[in-house]
């Protein structure tokens, strides 16, 4: 556990120090080009932040409406029949949309069943193996103002399903 | 796709609220959303101009080039249409490092920089190209050795061994990435079919 902090903590810090290393070895005007690249980022905020508030408020509205649990009820038969255990069915539902409350959600699970009961594991595996699709794809499009995705968001909840039932599986392999 | 997308989730959840006497819960949704959009993209202004900075620093020296050297292989075969954009290559490479370590807060500000240089190639300004596709993909399956955010969780909430999810996290996302390639590659084949 120590070893992995370590190196993950570790990571951030020394690419940077390699960077900047390789930088001043090779003599580049390292600071000029730092200034540069970040007030480029500054122009990729603006054009996404726009993008976040519509998709923010239309998914904090889904939520609160409670279609959300609707269609999580109507749902649950579904997954029965694939042995999808229906606790997650919300956790499941909420992944490609929304990284806080996913997160919300896995962090009720691991809870209210134990961090590691199966349960708790499925989730915590859920929520390190997937992405909140719908968010990336939207800020990733934005970001160049294109409108026509053409079929990456199926391509991407294709992979966000297998990689959902696979955790399932997995987890129940090895318990 | 949002065209699509963002009047169907507000029509539906704003009518069914206002017939199921949900429009307290409703009216609080709609400003917590806006003010948490404002708080994520204020901590994204910060980490995108640093990476962003950061990488302008790389592209100036040769290391970039020796890591996209190393990744060339794989950058071939996923984006066929990158052969000669040796910019894109290198920022893909950042963006591909910077996922599998984890770095979460790198990976976006690094991906957002390769899809600006893509679009500079993209025929149709208005349509997402095939490399597109599969970059956006990729990003979204969440390739990474060490899942430091759940760690972080499950360590939290008092977990007897919190990296217990490593190796199933590995199974799962190698999975999805494969899955996502495939069908990407499939849904690529099949729409050139369409067109012709």
């Amino acid at each position: 556990m120590q070893i992995i902090n370590f190196i993950s903590n570790l990571a951030m810090p020394l690419i940077i120090l390699i960077i900047v290393i390789y930088g001043v070895v090779e003599k580049t005007n390292i600071f000029d080009n730092f200034l540069e690249g970040a007030k480029e980022g500054l122009e990729i905020v603006l054009s996404i932040f726009p993008t976040l508030i519509g998709l923010f408020v239309a998914i904090g509205a889904l939520r609160a409406s409670g279609v959300l649990d609707i269609i999580i009820h109507f749902l649950t038969p579904i997954l029965n029949v694939i042995h999808f255990p229906s606790e997650l069915m919300p956790l499941a539902m909420l992944r490609p949309i929304s990284g806080s409350s996913s997160i919300a959600i896995a962090t009720d699970i691991m809870k209210n069943y134990g961090v590691d009961s199966n349960l708790g594991i499925i989730a915590s595996t859920i929520m390190g193996s997937t992405e909140t699709t719908l968010y990336t794809i939207a800020i990733y499009a934005s970001s160049v103002k294109i409108k026509k995705t053409r079929f990456v968001l199926v391509a991407a909840l294709v992979a966000d399903v297998v990689g959902m039932l696979v955790s399932v599986a997995v987890c129940r392999f090895l318990s | 796709m949002l065209n699509k997308i963002w009047p169907i989730f507000i029509i539906i959840s704003f009518s069914y609220a206002i017939l199921c006497g949900k429009l307290d819960s409703l009216n609080s949704a709609i400003f917590e959303s806006t003010s948490d959009a404002v708080s994520l993209s204020i901590s994204l202004l910060g980490t995108i101009c640093l990476w962003n900075g950061i990488i302008q620093v790389a592209n100036k020296s040769s290391i970039i080039n020796k890591l996209t050297k190393i990744l060339n292989p794989i950058i071939q075969i996923l984006y066929p249409e990158m052969k000669k954009n040796k910019q894109a290559q290198k920022e893909i490479s950042m963006n591909m490092v910077a996922n599998i370590l984890g770095l979460g807060n790198a990976a976006t500000p690094l991906g957002l920089k390769a899809m600006k240089t893509m679009q500079k190639e993209n025929p149709k300004k208005d349509t997402l190209s095939n490399s597109m596709i599969m970059f956006i993909v990729l990003n979204s399956a969440s390739i990474q050795i060490i899942p430091t955010t759940v760690i972080a969780i499950r360590s939290s909430l008092g977990s007897s061994n919190p990296t217990s999810i490593v190796f199933p996290v590995w199974v799962a996302t190698f999975c999805a990435a494969t899955c996502g390639i495939v069908v990407t590659k499939l849904l690529i084949k099949f729409s050139k079919k369409e067109k012709n």
